[in-house]
């Protein structure tokens, strides 16, 4: 038991660095037993074969990991998995109109299609985690260095969009197109509420 | 061949067949190819530019929980050819650059793999490295031939005596730093040894990130020793490249390798970021002395780009920077010449527009300084030089819309009416400035490609073992088979990225949808021909790519014009770019949103080559020291304001049967001059050397 995604072959050469946890990952309940050296993206890939957030850089740097854990955007790759025990993690993949897991497209997922915002398609779960993310830190009121009056609500324009998706770096330069996807669907939510 | 299809497919503005994929994270890369209890490999790399391995001890690695196997030069099998020195690893003790590979730890998980490795205890005598170029090093060379296979030098009429007489002349420095790829997925493969397949000899699977399937398994059974059929290759997406997949590198050979020391186990080798910057080739930094000089009316006397570029001492890569002013302008005293210094360096290779993206940089600066110089707007210099035919070759030019891209491009950008005086315009605590450079990159079809169509399941299935690097591939080949076997885009399906596939060419000198389309046509024309308009389930046809033979005829180019607006902060010199705007000629597109992303990509990569890329190169130990993501600035989304790519209508029937001239480096071209001039009209200073900073403004 605690060894998903794990052979019985290598179930014995795991010993020493061992700690048990329990990922709740797009609605799925996984009990695993990873090396507490395991970063979270690590475990999604290569413990549980989530392998939709990608690893770019594996230090912060790119945002090609990002994860949506516990409804917040977090890089996958600097979270060591042991200190997320209980948590429900969505990925790229799992992202949907309804609740995560529940099937068909998210809002975003067709943006970004329609935008044509990726080309390579490596930092684009990324992106779009993020976008989740930012989008609701948005609707939250929370303010970014570009906000002008901190007292208002903040505008989604484009500095805005622009600011708060600077975290995930696209080599591709897929930027113009991500921001017209974010900012679509950013305009849908407001008109929403 | 001229351009002979109808086009009802080719120009439509469809999503990508991969999209869903890709949004979602479902489309495989290389580190994650299916794989049954895969197996970690990580490497271990030289400290030094130069030396001697003196010894290798694996024991504290082969001690450690999970570890199978360490690759030492003692250890590591026998190659069959090293004759290209890069894929010569683990062979022999010597050291030839920093970050070279000299060892391989191959363990169960890859925590294990990665703690192990910084085990393997490895000595050296280290010797001095030589590492830094110079335009003053006696040891200069002139390599054979650059890397396109064009002439090293060439020199027409007297350059030195036209520079003399002037009246109007400019002789002047300019340097571009090393620069480095940086595809956001880092160079990975998964190598699988069967011994017991392929009749006993073995076989070899290889889920490799590359721009070239085929071009990994020549490589990669020439270098093992094996028969070609006892390797297969497969890559259906990559996550960039941009050149540095082009060709494979040492962590390609070094997997597979590694797989033949664990038989039957899947190796996942994954290089870090970190370890990019070392072995996976970089554009190597150009010191270009460009001389031109000018009558009064404006007409070039002369032209002149002494490059001096380096290579690494083990492997000799010479960029062809000369190109683009052998190219662009008329003048009857010409000279170009190619230098080397041969250094303690990694391996240089390809990067995005290698040769022109550099070779770009100091000839449109100068023709800017020119300009200012004789008191004529920067686009009437260029339409007054504007050659008849090529400048060197004397061929006429199967088509050439410069002047037409740098019009339509004033005219959306708002060129017309600027004052020419730089460092005047000041508001809102920001100095404002404009400029313009040229664009320019070489139509190419590669001579070897394969595709065959068959009739599967009352539907068209093209093969062809080509690649989607993020250019569309998988979604314009199918336009142009569609197109060229006269049917609906929804009744084809193209598949690429296999080995198992046809030949294909690489995916490199935007010569793709060239080559595999005028193959993809040449194979659709033979499967009517011998199965006319009501094939049945299971015909099928192959073709080789048709020899072009109007290239003899002809010159082929694309170009462009790019429109930078910067802002300099009058405080902080922070510079912004808060329009860049691009119009190109590139031939018939295929697909016009891939094509808009391809221009716009590299138009961003030319802004990262403007302001931020720099890899910074410490010579005493032959280490980018600022080798991550965090130091190496890429553009990111805050600093790509208003940037637009757009095209004229260009119809060229010489190129291919489509018409295309090839998109995906051309982006690149001239950004960093537009981007430089126009941080002089903004300032007044003039920067010649990349990337233009704000400590060079101020």
């Amino acid at each position: 038991m605690f060894l998903d995604g794990l052979s019985p072959e290598r179930r014995g050469t795991l010993r020493r660095m061992d700690h048990e946890l329990t990922l709740r990952v797009v609605g799925a309940e996984h009990r695993l037993s990873v090396d507490s050296r395991t970063s979270l993206l690590d475990a999604l890939r290569q413990r549980l074969g989530n392998t939709s957030p990608k690893k770019g850089c594996d230090h912060g740097q790119c945002g090609s990991c990002t994860v949506l854990v516990d409804g917040v955007r977090v890089l996958a790759c600097l979270t060591l998995a042991v200190t997320r025990d209980g948590s429900e993690v969505v990925t790229a993949d799992g992202l949907s109109a309804g609740p995560p897991g529940s099937g068909g497209d998210h809002p975003l997922h067709r943006a970004f299609v329609d935008e044509d915002a990726f080309q390579c398609g490596y930092c684009t779960p990324g992106q779009v985690c993020s976008a989740v993310g930012m989008l609701d830190e948005f609707a939250r009121g929370r303010p970014s260095v570009v906000t002008g009056d901190l007292g208002a609500a903040p505008e989604l324009d484009d500095a805005e969009i622009a600011e708060r998706m600077s975290g995930n770096l696209c080599r591709c330069g897929a930027y113009p197109g991500i921001r017209a996807a974010v900012a679509r669907v950013g305009r849908e939510r407001e008109g929403t509420r | 061949m001229s351009e002979t299809l109808e086009h009802r497919a080719i120009g439509a503005d469809l999503p990508r067949r991969d999209g869903d994929r890709k949004v979602r994270g479902t489309a495989v890369y290389a580190d994650e190819s299916p794989a049954q209890d895969p197996v970690y490999c990580r490497i271990v790399q030289a400290p030094l530019a130069r030396g001697r391995i003196t010894s290798v001890d694996p024991a504290p690695a082969e001690a450690e929980d999970g570890v199978l196997a360490v690759l030492t030069p003692a250890t590591a099998e026998r190659l069959a050819d090293t004759s290209d020195a890069e894929y010569a690893i683990l062979q022999d003790d010597e050291v030839h650059f920093r970050g070279q590979i000299v060892a391989a730890v191959i363990a169960e998980t890859f925590e294990q793999a990665r703690y192990a490795a910084d085990l393997v205890d490895v000595r050296y005598d280290e010797q001095p490295g030589d590492t830094l170029l110079s335009a003053d090093r006696p040891d200069l060379y002139r390599p054979e031939q650059v890397e396109t296979g064009a002439a090293p030098d060439t020199s027409e009429g007297d350059v030195d005596a036209a520079v003399a007489a002037g009246p109007a002349r400019i002789q002047q420095t300019y340097t571009t730093p090393m620069l480095h790829n940086n595809p956001m997925e880092p160079h990975a493969t998964t190598a699988l040894w069967e011994p017991a397949s392929h009749g006993g000899a073995g076989s070899l699977t290889l889920w490799d990130s590359t721009q070239g399937v085929h071009t990994v398994r020549e490589t990669v059974y020439t270098v093992l020793g094996l028969d070609r059929e006892q390797v297969r290759v497969v890559c259906p997406y990559v996550g960039g490249g941009f050149g540095s997949k082009g060709i494979p590198h040492q962590n390609v050979v070094t997997a597979a390798m590694a797989a033949r020391a664990v038989p039957g186990r899947p190796v996942r080798l994954a290089l870090t970021r970190q370890q990019t910057f070392s072995l996976a080739g970089y554009r190597p930094p150009t010191i270009q002395q460009v001389a031109l000089a000018a009558g009064d009316d404006g007409r070039l006397t002369a032209i002149a780009n002494d490059v001096v570029e380096q290579t690494s001492r083990v492997k000799e890569f010479a960029e062809q920077t000369v190109l683009p002013a052998r190219t662009m302008y008329a003048a009857p005293n010409r000279r170009t010449s190619t230098r080397l210094a041969a250094l303690d360096v990694p391996i240089p290779s390809w990067m995005r527009a290698p040769g022109e993206c550099p070779g770009m940089f100091a000839p449109e600066v100068a023709m800017d300084e020119l300009a200012h110089e004789l008191g004529i707007d920067p686009i009437e210099l260029r339409e007054r030089n504007e050659p008849d035919t090529h400048p060197e070759s004397g061929l006429p030019f199967s088509s050439r819309n410069l002047l037409a891209c740098l019009r339509r491009g004033a005219e959306q950008f708002g060129w017309p009416d600027r004052d020419p005086l730089p460092g005047v315009r000041s508001h809102g605590g920001w100095w404002w400035g404009t400029g313009v450079a040229a664009s320019v990159y070489p139509t190419m079809r590669m001579p070897v490609s394969e595709a065959e169509i068959s009739r599967v399941d009352g539907r068209y299935v093209a093969r062809i073992g080509a690649t989607d690097l993020g250019t569309g591939t998988w979604t314009a080949l199918v336009q142009i088979a569609a197109d060229a076997l006269g049917v609906a885009v929804d009744e084809v399906d193209v598949l690429i990225g296999d080995t198992d596939h046809p030949m294909a060419s690489v995916a490199g000198g935007s010569s793709g949808i060239n080559t595999w389309g005028s193959t993809l046509v040449a194979a659709a024309q033979e499967f009517r021909k011998r199965f006319g308009d009501t094939p049945a389930d299971g015909d099928s046809a192959r073709a080789g790519v048709p020899a072009n033979e109007a290239a003899e005829r002809y010159a082929m180019s694309a170009f462009g014009a790019q429109f930078a607006e910067v802002a300099v902060h009058a405080d902080t010199g922070e510079i912004r770019v808060p329009r860049l705007y691009g119009t190109f000629a590139v031939g018939r597109v295929v697909n016009p949103r891939m094509a808009r992303s391809q221009l716009v990509g590299g138009m961003t990569m030319g802004l990262g080559m403007a302001l931020y890329e720099n890899s910074l190169f410490d010579p005493r130990t032959g280490h980018v020291v600022n080798h991550d993501l965090a130091e190496y600035h890429v553009p990111t989304q805050a600093d790509v304001a208003d940037l637009r790519a757009d095209w004229i209508d260009e119809h060229d029937p010489h190129v291919n049967a489509m018409g295309t001239k090839g998109i995906g480096e051309i982006g690149i071209v001239g950004t960093a001059a537009a981007v430089a001039n126009a941080a002089w009209h903004a300032t007044g200073t003039r920067v010649r050397d990349l990337p233009v900073t704000l400590d060079t403004v101020l």
